[in-house]
């Protein structure tokens, strides 16, 4: 469903990723790796350009509007499933249906007591499961994530790597955590140097084999 | 190595001059070139007879005296807050089409013209009506309006945006992820607007509507300064308690009752309207011909032509001269307020006086206090001159002021002059440009309607067309007016480009 042939990307002028090839397919998980600045994020956003309306996205900067609330920046991921009229009133009176299919949204994700709030008041690690809602929310087969669990602790960590992985069929998500990264992908991708160095199914592999990625 | 030290003198010993000293100096020469050619003079009998009489009615002003006080107020800001509410809705939906070159220039073409210029315009055509009033605040709001928002919008985050799902309407684009992000800005400055709106509804009761100036004018007439002090003192306490009444969600409260608190007055005539707009503001020349008889267009440029010669030009050069000199006393006066409310020159209480001075010399418009200083000094320049640095200083000095106070000093820091000519005033001067730059083409709008009170600027020849009902008159002069405005507008610009100001000042001093 992804697909790069020979690509070389990167922001404006400077390549920070040259000569990739990729292809990614319906259903797997695929965990990218490797040392910040190796060009994890790049590689997402020319993924997330080539499916704009297919996968649901958690940018690095997570991409909240900070003076709305958690209920109305997780409502954003289905502004085009609703007539305008319809997004304004939910906009000024959130509508009971609406608060309905987002509750148990953040009641998972632990963010209930702040549902009201705007996301501009809350914790980082709140801010970003805000974010994964709002994802999870839009819904659609795949998601894209850049480190989407890099200021959550590890139990929450693992509630939101089991939560999507049940919700997205294709899931691709940069990680800074190789064990996470090894306990829910199917696949992983590690980037050094510019280029792909590594690019393997997770099963029987071990911290070990990922190591080389860090080391200089 | 010891070569350096045998520079030769010129590079030692002159000091070099920045580009913001160069310019500061070109004004302040310009200034003092206008002053040789300005009418200063005092032309009243006794000039500190009335004074007397005044300084005794500040202190003992009469909250009794008349029971219009009241009404006078609630007058007063009903029609600032219907005139101010419509100007920023109309100037929301107009910065939604800002990218047009044409709304742009229709913005600048209506804000360029001054609230009172506009209520003359619509006192002819609406006759003395609540109208007449609210488009007069309506539409110049509208224009200054449409610009902030539309740069408040466009310097958004727009971070959100990418996280949108595919296929999502504008609409609700704007609404959800555009306007929440400079929400409270455009709330803040509107509220700022509705302060200014105030101030303007106040002025026009000078031309008969029931506002403020309306009974303040009458007080003076009749010499009653107690009752005048009552008045300007309660309109301060009005503008100095803005936040604890003005809350967003009382907003529509208020404007449901606005609309009967506004008084009538005549009845508006379609005939007066459709004869302004066809016949009135026709030139003399153009009026009942073909617009393809050439012979009426040779009349026309005659017609313009001698205008121009005998008023227009007349009219011009004092509304420069005027201007240039009150930018310049406004700069110094502006470095002379600024320390009074800083925290880096005087205490708690001292500064408590310095806010004071400084609420009221802003609170109270150019107009009202031009007319004060009228009454002293008969009219000429000079009572214009005062009213106009002292109202901008006051505005510049406060928010210098602010700018002071979030400078951080070493522990070992200079103390008084030392410390406002090495540490703080270095520190400010960019920021003083900004501001007094920004302020420029408001005083020469403001320079322009003291017309009104008599002094020979431009206002002055169109209040003297509409006394002699010649009203292509009065609308020739007011669109020179506002070319000078638009002109000066960009001179501004291009000034503040050069010397690379800041644009942030802006909003708060516009």
């Amino acid at each position: 469903m992804f697909q790069l042939k020979n690509a070389n990307l990167g922001y404006k002028q400077t390549s920070v990723l040259r000569n990739i090839s990729l292809k990614i397919n319906s259903g797997e998980r695929v965990a990218l790796v490797g040392e910040s600045g190796a060009g994890k994020s790049t590689l997402l956003l020319a993924l997330q350009a080539q499916m704009k309306n297919e996968a649901a996205l958690i940018p690095q900067d997570l991409g909240l509007v900070n003076n709305l609330s958690v209920f109305h920046n997780i409502y954003i991921g289905r502004l085009n499933s609703y007539s305008s009229v319809y997004n304004l009133l939910n906009l000024a009176w959130p509508q009971r249906r609406e608060v309905g299919k987002i509750r148990p949204l953040v009641d998972r994700l632990g963010l209930e007591e702040n549902l009201f709030k705007p996301t501009g008041e809350l914790s980082g690690g709140q801010q970003q499961r805000t974010a994964i809602c709002r994802a999870i929310f839009q819904g659609g087969d795949a998601i894209i994530g850049d480190e989407p669990v890099s200021a959550v602790d590890q139990h929450m960590a693992n509630i939101i790597m089991e939560t999507l992985v049940e919700k997205f069929m294709t899931v691709i998500l940069a990680m800074h955590d190789v064990d996470l990264a090894i306990k829910f992908s199917t696949r992983i991708i590690g980037i050094k140097d510019s280029a792909i160095c590594f690019d393997q199914s997770t099963i029987n592999l071990t911290r070990k084999d990922l190591d080389f990625l860090y080391k200089n | 190595m010891g070569q350096s030290f045998f520079k030769p003198d010129s590079v030692i010993s002159r000091p070099q001059n920045t580009s913001m000293v160069r310019i500061s100096l070109v004004f302040v020469g310009v200034a003092i070139f206008c002053l040789y050619f300005a009418d200063i003079s005092i032309t009243t009998h006794d000039p500190w007879l009335e004074v007397d009489r005044m300084i005794r009615g500040v202190f003992t002003p009469d909250f009794l005296a008349t029971s219009a006080i009241g009404d006078a107020l609630l007058k007063t800001v009903s029609f600032a807050l219907i005139g101010v509410a419509m100007g920023a809705v109309a100037g929301f939906l107009l910065a939604q089409m800002f990218h047009f070159r044409v709304v742009r220039l229709l913005c600048s073409f209506v804000r360029s013209i001054h609230e009172l210029f506009w209520a003359l315009i619509f006192l002819q055509m609406l006759g003395l009506t609540p109208l007449t009033g609210i488009l007069a605040i309506a539409l110049p709001y509208s224009g200054i309006c449409a610009k902030v928002y539309s740069e408040t919008l466009d310097e958004a985050q727009t971070n959100a945006l990418q996280t949108v799902p595919y296929g999502s309407s504008i609409i609700s684009i704007f609404f959800y992820v555009r306007l929440p992000d400079v929400w409270t800005h455009i709330v803040n400055y509107t509220t700022y607007r509705f302060e200014c709106g105030l101030r303007s509804s106040a002025v026009l009761g000078f031309i008969g509507l029931p506002t403020l100036g309306y009974y303040l004018e009458t007080a003076f007439n009749e010499g009653n300064y107690s009752e005048a002090s009552a008045l300007l003192i309660t309109f301060y306490v009005l503008i100095a308690t803005i936040r604890y009444w003005l809350r967003p969600k009382l907003i529509g409260f208020y404007l449901m009752f606005a609309p009967f608190l506004l008084g009538g007055g005549a009845d508006i005539q379609v005939g007066n309207i459709i004869r302004f707009l066809t016949f009135d503001i026709v030139p003399a020349p153009l009026r009942g011909s073909s617009l393809l008889d050439s012979a009426s267009w040779v009349d026309f440029f005659y017609w313009a032509q001698t205008l121009i010669n005998s008023q227009a030009f007349p009219g011009m050069i004092a509304t420069v001269l005027l201007t240039q000199i009150a930018l310049v006393v406004t700069g110094f006066l502006s470095l002379a307020f600024f320390p009074l409310i800083s925290d880096k020159f005087f205490g708690k209480y001292g500064r408590m006086i310095g806010h004071l001075f400084l609420v009221i010399m802003r609170s109270t418009p150019e107009f009202i206090l031009a007319y004060i200083f009228l009454q002293f000094w008969g009219p000429s320049m000079l009572p214009a001159i005062v009213a106009l640095s002292l109202h901008n200083g006051a505005i510049i000095g406060h928010l210098m002021g602010r700018y002071s106070n979030e400078i951080s000093l070493r522990p070992d820091h200079a103390k008084a002059i030392n410390l406002y000519g090495f540490e703080i005033l270095p520190r400010l001067y960019g920021q003083f440009l900004a501001f007094l730059f920004y302020r420029w083409e408001v005083i020469m709008r403001e320079t322009a309607i003291l017309g009104i009170l008599g002094i020979a600027t431009l206002g002055f020849y169109v209040d003297s067309a509409l006394a002699d009902i010649r009203l292509d008159r009065a609308l020739f002069f007011i669109v020179i007016t506002a070319s000078l405005n638009v002109g000066i507008d960009s001179l501004s610009r291009y000034i503040r480009q050069r010397l690379r100001l800041s644009r942030t000042v802006q909003n708060y001093s516009s």
